[in-house]
């Protein structure tokens, strides 16, 4: 039996790798995700894995290239202005086709920013974030479980499709403390890494893990296979949670740390007769698009939730019914803006039908 | 008849995209053979740089990982970390290397990676066109220093083999030239020494090699030959700058 136990959700993403079998792990110190590195340098060497705190995160990035390449299971961590550093990396990963997992502790900008919960790096995150037109899988956890469960499964999904994996939360998130089932690596049957350096032996393939694509059509071939992917991501791997949505009126939606809060304004509007849900994406790339057009069928109230001035209401808006309506109410980040329960619910009293 | 001389196996039998009188060919043929000398060509993998060194894959007969403009040394920390009983190379120009990717060489040399680094300097940048490379010579004319590189505008030119030798990570630094034959001999004798530090284990091994470029140079190939020689080996000393054999 797995005993359980009481962590950080940075720490919890950090257990969750190596219990997925992690063996590089390359991180540059930023708040608020340095217990990601802290706790790898101590447990990785003694789980037969390497640790090196790179130079910087565009080093980083660019030795999980480098490992992953080489055919490991490697990854980095950071928040925004380190993400925005390793997008070089991260364009060049996904147009090489390699796994690798990111995770992104998301804390306030546009530039330093500050240190408090933000949700404005959805659009980085979801859009692929760097040069050339890519996506990479994107997981948003609600919980610090879930940020055990989703670092693991973001390594096999990485692996699966060869696409960068993103594990996408924020400081409230990385630095609340809750008691976790660190519950064993799942079965998933993965192809081998067929494709990996190894150095080329006679009889077998020269591999080249590369991302330039000179012959003719050959990049636009690459675009429409990725394209392809991205598809059958969407149809196989869409997560999302559901929270009394049956006979809702209105459905409130809302990822990570402000879904929580979400959920507890949910509830004190079902005990004053309400009927409101919640429907929270767990994936944001691929977005769980079907369930929304699903329940816009019988609801034709949403309330979306964000800590920032709205970005995955676009997302929402392009899933729904058209003849949906799409509130809004968001802070953007900041100190002092995590929104409250009390709040969230005087947003539900206002637009309830 | 007895064959004396043929293509190293490590090398393809295919054409190169490399100008006439380019120094690259020389160079790679140099790395082919300390891959044949230790008998690791299935073992080694090549970490490609951006620039004209990007296709290595193209022409050596090995597994070779693409890096960003650079970050090869990076990548070489990722590949090696990875698979230590491999042999990890990477092969940069100089833009590349000294310029872009300046933190990625220091440190990877710093942390004393066990990986062997070529650097081909040839005083400009090939791929681009033939602007101002962090190599450029006081006074050459490119294509973004159209009155000459200013020193006090642009700064002097790096001297990576001297500048990475202060480090206490490197293992063996060498600056080479293959303009002539003395040269190339002089050459092959120290890229071997860099392949075998790092078939030993012994840490982070670096070659510089002065290289032409004719095409970008705005000069006849021998013309561009010879300002190695007159102009480039005066500024930039060939020789071993260190050595840890002794240690």
């Amino acid at each position: 039996m797995i005993g359980k136990q009481f962590v950080k959700g940075n720490e919890a993403v950090a257990m969750a790798a190596i219990k997925a079998g992690v063996r590089c792990y390359f991180g540059y110190p930023i708040t608020p995700q340095s217990d990601i590195p802290e706790y790898l340098s101590r447990e990785l060497p003694r789980n037969g894995g390497t640790f090196i705190q790179a130079e910087s995160e565009i080093g980083a990035i660019n030795m999980v290239l480098g490992a992953s390449a080489a055919g490991l299971r490697a990854m980095t961590s950071s928040s925004g202005p380190g993400i925005s550093l390793k997008q070089e990396g991260i364009s060049y990963m996904a147009g090489s086709e390699l796994p690798g997992v990111i995770v992104d502790i998301m804390r306030q900008g546009p530039g330093l920013g500050g240190i408090d919960a933000s949700q404005a790096d959805y659009y980085q995150a979801t859009r692929g974030g760097g040069h050339g037109g890519y996506r990479i899988i994107v997981l948003a956890p609600g919980s610090v479980q879930e940020m055990y469960d989703l670092t693991m499964l973001a390594f096999d999904l990485s692996d699966l499709y060869r696409i960068p994996a993103m594990v996408l939360a924020d400081s409230v998130l990385g630095q609340m403390k809750e008691s976790i089932t660190p519950n064993r690596r799942p079965v998933c049957a993965l192809p081998p890494k067929d494709w990996a350096v190894r150095g080329w032996a006679e009889g077998s393939p020269q591999n080249v893990v590369k991302s330039l694509k000179l012959g003719d059509g050959e990049m636009e071939k690459f675009h429409w296979e990725m394209h392809a992917r991205y598809q059958l991501l969407a149809d196989r791997e869409s997560r999302w949670e559901e929270y009394r949505t049956d006979d809702a009126r209105l459905i409130v939606t809302a990822f990570g740390s402000t879904a929580r809060i979400s959920r507890t304004a949910v509830e004190t509007a079902r005990a004053a007769g309400m009927k409101v849900g919640l429907l929270r994406p767990i994936t944001l790339v691929p977005f769980p698009k079907k369930i929304y057009a699903d329940l816009s069928r019988r609801c034709k109230l949403f309330l979306d939730i964000e800590l920032s001035t709205g970005q995955m209401i676009d997302d929402v808006r392009l899933s729904v019914e058209r003849d949906t309506e799409v509130a809004f109410y968001g802070r953007p980040p900041g100190a002092g803006s995590l929104p409250t329960p009390e709040e969230i619910f005087e947003q539900i009293g206002k637009v309830y039908p | 008849m007895k064959q004396v001389f043929g293509r190293s196996p490590s090398l393809k039998d295919v054409q190169t995209h490399f100008c006439p009188g380019c120094h690259h060919g020389a160079v790679h043929r140099l790395v082919a053979e300390a891959m044949d000398e230790f008998a690791i060509r299935d073992r080694t993998i090549g970490c490609a740089s951006v620039g004209c060194s990007v296709f290595l894959y193209g022409y050596f007969n090995i597994d070779v990982v693409e890096s960003p403009h650079g970050r090869a040394p990076a990548v070489a920390t990722g590949v090696k970390r990875a698979r230590p009983d491999n042999i990890v190379f990477t092969y940069q120009g100089d833009g590349d290397l000294a310029a872009i990717g300046m933190s990625e060489i220091i440190h990877a040399a710093n942390r004393g990676e066990d990986i062997t680094v070529i650097f081909v300097n040839n005083t400009t940048y090939g791929m681009t066109g033939g602007q101002m490379a962090p190599t450029t010579m006081p006074g050459q004319k490119t294509s973004t220093s159209p009155y000459g590189r200013d020193i006090n505008n642009d700064g002097a030119p790096f001297k990576m083999a001297e500048l990475l030798s202060n480090l206490d990570g490197v293992a063996f630094s060498a600056r080479v030239a293959v303009n002539n034959p003395r040269n190339v001999l002089a050459a092959k004798k120290l890229v071997k020494t860099a392949f075998r530090y790092q078939v030993e284990g012994r840490g982070f091994s670096f070659i510089e090699a002065l290289a032409a470029c004719p095409t970008n140079w705005g000069m006849q190939p021998l013309a561009a030959n010879e300002r190695v020689g007159s102009e480039m080996i005066p500024y930039f000393p060939l020789g071993v700058y260190k050595n840890t054999d002794n240690l």
